[in-house]
């Protein structure tokens, strides 16, 4: 088991656009996060919380400082080490993007057989047992056009997970969902989280979420403006 | 199905539950891909069935050699050549024996249908030119107005020429003339004419009363038996004082008159080229189908490169599909082809059919074609940026 944080952010600037065009979206954000840790990043629009994560979840090419995940540093790394990182990494997105011609089991078992070692049989294993724990046991065969928003996001949660990821990044996951349906899933996560020693940093402008977290960071204009360690009730 | 592509490919058959997700635009997809295998089937039939009755005539005669005019292109096209030139030739020590050899169509009125025979004019003491099934009949040609007909002809009653022997001929009417059939053999029709005949040169002289004995329309030659004819023709070429003759090999004149009628014949241009056609709209359609399709799931691609897959795998999944349609297209592609050359050999007697090597070449075609073509949709697979997911 690596020890360490599992992510290290040293100096990191970015910019997007060219010339004149050019703007600046992260200013010098330094940044450790905790094995294990759930955190919450919050902000106004604009503020660079998305460019934050999509830098962490290896989506783009770190510009200017170091960027450390499990160890691996980032910046400049070449296309098949950033694929092979995302590899241990899970994604939830605002939207689902569920495939609409892959049942749900089939869907989850994506997340599980982009590790080439894993079986076809293993993976309907480990999605179908991930169904369950979300509470879709018996919708694993439904195509995610006949779930409702809620279902078809704990699918997504369970294709992110289902990969025993390291460090869970979610984008607004919430935002799709009514009040009841949005406190469940950040619970449901938090659980998961918890039961496997996972990181996660999710990123939300829902304050009902707010009291689940361990940690809220604030981003404003590009800069980590506020950064509060919280203790769970 | 999907079982069988989850067991060969090792992973979920995303590719063919994404096309049969939409069962009608997959239905179309297949209908298009089968109109271009058929649309392949039928204008490679016909090409294949015009380069079979092309040869066939050659397949009449048993010669090493062949000197033609120069505008002979065709067995059946160009001048005349001199019969001195034969008597040349067959001082070459290794030209054993040869033949002028006349060719004329000879109109038959059969009342209900008039055809038209091709009609070859050979020297009925000369059997070891003609192919041994013909060489066993050809002294009956010694008689003055004998024939021996075609008995696969456009036009002719199986049951009718089945009848002709030397002892129950069949006479008929033609330039004026009353021609006797002792016996018959196996040709059919082609593209020029309905069918065949073989007649004496003398019979043919009396035929075509325009034509000199001293002129026939190619010569041919046998050669000693293990000469090396390629040797030979250089050494023909010397001895044969006119330059503008043509001295070939009996094959390379069949082979040349081949290309001739695929390459240089406007019916053979527009047969290959309907063959091109059809290879364009099968990867037109292909392409189509499957760039639509990348570019329906570009988010959903998206979502894959994110969660760390690689090129090869969306590769994959195009392949995949484009195999998926090249095969099952081809199937109902294959069916309907046959039949529709089935059909039309029946009607047209030329020699239409849908042959295993053609079969397999289509095949062959349809897979790389495909795969070509989901190749060139894997371009837009560029456009499936994982961070704009977020
Ligand atoms: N692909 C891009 N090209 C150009 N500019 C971009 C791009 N993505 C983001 N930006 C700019 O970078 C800044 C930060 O954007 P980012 O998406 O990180 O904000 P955010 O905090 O996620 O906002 P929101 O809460 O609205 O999602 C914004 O000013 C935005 O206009
Ligand atoms: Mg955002």
């Amino acid at each position: 088991m690596e020890t360490g944080p599992i992510v290290a952010i040293q100096a990191v600037n970015h910019w997007f656009g060219q010339g004149s065009a050019r703007k600046q979206a992260l200013h010098d954000i330094t940044l450790t996060l905790g094995r294990g840790s759930f955190t919450v990043l919050m902000g106004p629009s604009g503020s660079g919380k998305t460019t934050l994560l999509t830098l962490i979840g290896c989506l783009r090419a770190v510009q200017d400082g170091t960027l450390r995940l499990m160890g691996q540093d980032l910046h400049g790394a070449n296309d098949t080490t950033l694929v092979a990182m995302r590899r241990k990494l899970g994604f939830i997105f605002q939207a689902h993007n569920l495939h609409e011609s892959l049942t749900a089991e089939q869907n989850v078992m994506m997340g599980a057989q982009v590790h080439p070692s894993v079986t076809d049989d293993h993976a309907g294993h480990a999605a179908r047992h991930l169904l369950g724990f979300v509470g879709l046991a018996d919708r694993v065969d439904y195509l995610p056009a006949n779930l409702s928003g809620g279902q078809k996001q704990r699918v997504a949660i369970a294709r992110a997970l289902v990969g025993n990821p390291a460090l869970l990044l979610a984008d607004e996951p919430t935002a799709a969902l009514d009040k009841d349906s949005a406190s469940d899933m950040v619970d449901l996560v938090r659980r998961i989280g918890a039961s496997r020693g996972m990181t996660t940093l999710l990123v939300t402008h829902d304050n009902r979420i707010l009291d689940r977290a361990d940690r809220i960071l604030t981003l404003q204009d590009g800069r980590i403006v506020a950064d509060q360690a919280r203790t769970i009730r | 199905m999907k079982r069988l592509l989850q067991r060969l490919l090792g992973r979920l058959p995303i590719g063919w539950l994404q096309l049969t997700h939409n069962p009608m635009r997959f239905a179309a997809a297949l209908i298009g891909v089968a109109f271009a295998n058929v649309l392949v089937f039928v204008q490679l039939g016909i090409m294949t069935s015009m380069g079979t009755a092309t040869l066939r005539p050659y397949t009449f005669f048993a010669a090493d050699v062949m000197i033609s005019a120069a505008d002979a292109n065709a067995l059946t096209d160009g001048g005349n050549v001199a019969r001195q030139w034969l008597l040349q030739a067959l001082a070459d020590p290794d030209v054993v024996d040869g033949m002028g050899l006349f060719i004329g169509n000879v109109p038959w009125d059969r009342g209900d249908a008039d055809i038209s025979l091709t009609t070859f004019g050979v020297d009925p003491a000369r059997p070891d030119l003609v192919a041994p099934v013909i060489a066993s009949d050809l002294s009956l040609l010694e008689v003055q107005d004998a024939a021996i007909i075609d008995r696969l002809a456009r036009g002719m009653k199986r049951d009718e020429t089945a009848a002709i022997r030397p002892q129950s001929p069949l006479s008929f009417e033609s330039q004026g003339r009353t021609l006797t059939a002792y016996s018959t053999f196996a040709g059919g029709g082609g593209f020029g004419g309905d069918g065949y005949m073989m007649v004496s040169d003398q019979t043919f002289l009396a035929l075509f009363p325009a034509r000199r004995s001293t002129a026939p329309d190619h010569i041919l030659l046998r050669l000693r038996p293990g000469a090396d004819v390629a040797a030979v023709v250089p050494r023909l070429r010397n001895l044969v004082s006119d330059p503008t003759l043509r001295i070939r090999s009996y094959a390379d004149a069949a082979q040349e008159e081949l290309t001739y009628q695929q390459t240089k014949r406007p019916t053979g241009i527009i047969f290959g080229f309907g063959v091109l056609i059809g290879v364009l709209v099968g990867l037109v359609i292909i392409h189509q189908v499957l760039s639509t399709d990348v570019a329906d799931h570009l988010r959903e691609y998206a979502t894959f490169k994110a969660m760390g897959y690689g090129q090869r795998f969306f590769i994959g999944i195009v392949l995949e599909e484009a195999l998926i349609l090249g095969i099952l297209g081809f199937l109902p592609g294959f069916a309907v082809g046959a039949t529709i050359l089935t059909v039309m050999g029946k009607v047209t007697t030329l020699p239409l059919a849908v042959t295993p090597s053609m079969g397999i070449t289509v095949f062959a075609g349809t897979v790389i074609f495909s795969a070509l073509s989901g190749i060139i949709a894997t371009r837009r697979l560029a456009a499936a940026d994982p961070a704009d997911l977020f």
